[in-house]
């Protein structure tokens, strides 16, 4: 060993070099986002929790074609239909399971309707395991407290598609 | 506090008892509190470091974050291994904190406020630090469980490796100070530096031993860069792997005590204590009470104790031994020669100098 190793060697200075560096760290601005009351902003094409939208007069947008059933990778939707009184083909079943789905958005790109879309909501947590089986009313739930947030993102990505 | 007691009508053995209650509890209690907000302070700075904000939604910045944290251990289940030892397994987390307690008797956190001042203070302190060796021991082996025991052994190992060198660092201390008891040894540094800095640590013989004390108290205390105890990587979480709820909030008092400890311990050899850090009346701060300057002074070490973990990567358990007994043990032996040889010398020694 040479002479200048044994001067770092006892002079500690490199570890007296690490503080120096961890201690510019300790000033500097955190990085951190204070979740629960900040938060990122979202792309439009950020794919959260589902949603089945209706038209503006109230009709519901699904017409049963199971697109979406079909082309789900992870067999996440189940649909079972048949025709309504007024003779138009609608769903009698629309089941998520959202432990299943792995957000793909396969079916919303699927869908001939936008009718089953992603939307921005990300905080669905819930305490059991069954309140996580979406069926088609609370899917519907969904596209009606979300419309907003739903149309303004397809909207601004509408020219990219 | 005995003449307060007696002024109320009580004999003198009553009054003393009665006064060491008192005072045990006004060590003991303050204690805790500063135990669990230096655990928000250690969080804080680790995270302050990381570019993390830490812990700041429960209480005002996070303020009570620890005794949330608390209050969920404590509502935890006691889970006691059917495979092990159960009385060493309740006893040893008992052991840990009472003796993290113990050494706090002789710690003089202003001239006078101290509660047992004996002679030899120092040498008391060092024999309650070899004994909490004996809660983590009794933990490893009491688990039942390969990983606690290994922890077990390495922390046992490693504290009577380091205990060497912090032994032959405190000699040094004694030398120049002449006394075993810990005020003394404060009152010894007053000055000390060309009559105007308080502190053993302004001394060019003394200052290496104090960097000596520091990383052997990291080591002591089974901190990063020595937390081979608890190598998440290697033995899950060390000798309390198997501890739940109270037993496990237990070490981890204890723990956060034993570093308290070390850091008063190093305002107490190397930084004057209670005194300021000038001897001169530069601003009014002799009018600053001891005790701020000692909390203060600790409060800085234990910065240091926090900024060290968020730097430095883990040791190898070789590395470790090698530093214990290759480095620290010939150097703090070599100063110790060279301490005794310079008071020899300039004729500064004995209980009179």
């Amino acid at each position: 060993m040479s002479v200048a190793h044994y001067i770092k060697s006892f002079t500690l200075w490199e570890f007296v070099k690490a503080h120096a560096l961890t201690l510019k760290y300790f000033f500097k601005p955190k990085v951190t986002i204070n979740y629960p009351f900040e938060k990122n902003p979202l792309s439009p094409r950020f794919r959260g929790e589902h949603a089945l939208r209706r038209y503006p007069n109230g009709e519901e947008r699904c017409i049963a074609c199971k697109l979406c059933e079909a082309v789900c990778p992870a067999q996440a939707i189940t649909i079972e239909s048949e025709p309504r009184e007024d003779g138009s083909r609608r769903t009698t079943r629309y089941d998520i399971d959202m432990t299943k789905c792995i957000y793909c958005g396969f079916c919303q790109e699927a869908c001939p309707v936008d009718a089953v879309v992603e939307g921005p909501n990300f905080e669905y947590a819930t305490e059991t395991r069954e309140e996580l089986l979406y069926d088609k009313a609370k899917l519907l739930a969904n596209g009606d407290k979300w419309e907003r947030a739903i149309a303004a993102n397809l909207e601004a990505d509408a020219p990219y598609r | 506090m005995t003449e307060f007691f007696q002024s109320l009508g009580m004999n003198y053995e009553w009054a003393w008892f009665v006064a060491t209650i008192a005072g045990i509890l006004l060590i003991a209690l303050p204690l805790m509190l500063a135990v669990a907000m230096i655990i928000y302070v250690d969080r804080k700075v680790w995270a302050a470091i990381n570019l993390r904000r830490g812990p700041n939604v429960v209480g005002p910045f996070g303020l009570l974050q620890s005794f949330a944290d608390g209050l969920k251990v404590f509502l935890q289940e006691t889970i006691i291994p059917s495979a092990a030892n159960k009385g060493i397994f309740i006893l040893a987390p008992i052991v840990t904190f009472t003796v993290a307690l113990m050494a706090w008797a002789v710690i003089p956190f202003d001239a006078g406020v101290v509660l047992a001042d004996i002679n030899v203070g120092l040498l008391y302190i060092f024999a309650i630090s070899s004994l909490s060796v004996y809660g983590i021991i009794m933990a490893g082996w009491a688990s039942n469980s390969k990983y606690p025991f290994f922890s077990a052994m390495r922390a046992s190992a490693q504290m009577i490796s380091y205990e060497v060198s912090i032994g032959f660092i405190m000699v040094g201390v004694i030398l120049y100070a002449g006394s075993f008891n810990l005020t003394d040894i404060v009152m010894a540094q007053k000055g000390h530096g060309l009559g105007i800095v308080n502190g053993y640590v302004f001394n060019i013989l003394l200052f290496p031993i104090f960097v000596m004390f520091f990383i052997s108290a990291l080591a002591e205390t089974q901190r990063v860069p020595f937390d081979l105890t608890e190598a998440e990587s290697e033995l899950v979480a060390g000798y309390q792997t198997e501890y739940s709820s109270m037993s496990f909030a237990l070490f981890w008092l204890g723990e956060y005590a034993n570093i308290l400890l070390m850091c008063a311990l190093m305002t107490i050899l190397f930084f004057g204590g209670w005194l300021p850090p000038l001897d001169i009346d530069l601003i009014p701060w002799f009018d600053i009470p001891g005790v701020i300057w000692f909390f203060g002074k600790m409060f800085m070490f234990f910065f240091m104790f926090s900024w060290v973990m968020a730097t430095v990567p883990r040791y190898r358990y070789d590395q470790l031994m090698r530093l214990g007994w290759k480095v620290f043990l010939p150097l703090s032996l070599f100063f110790v020669v060279l301490i005794s040889g310079w008071l020899m010398a300039t004729g500064h020694y004995g209980a009179a100098a």
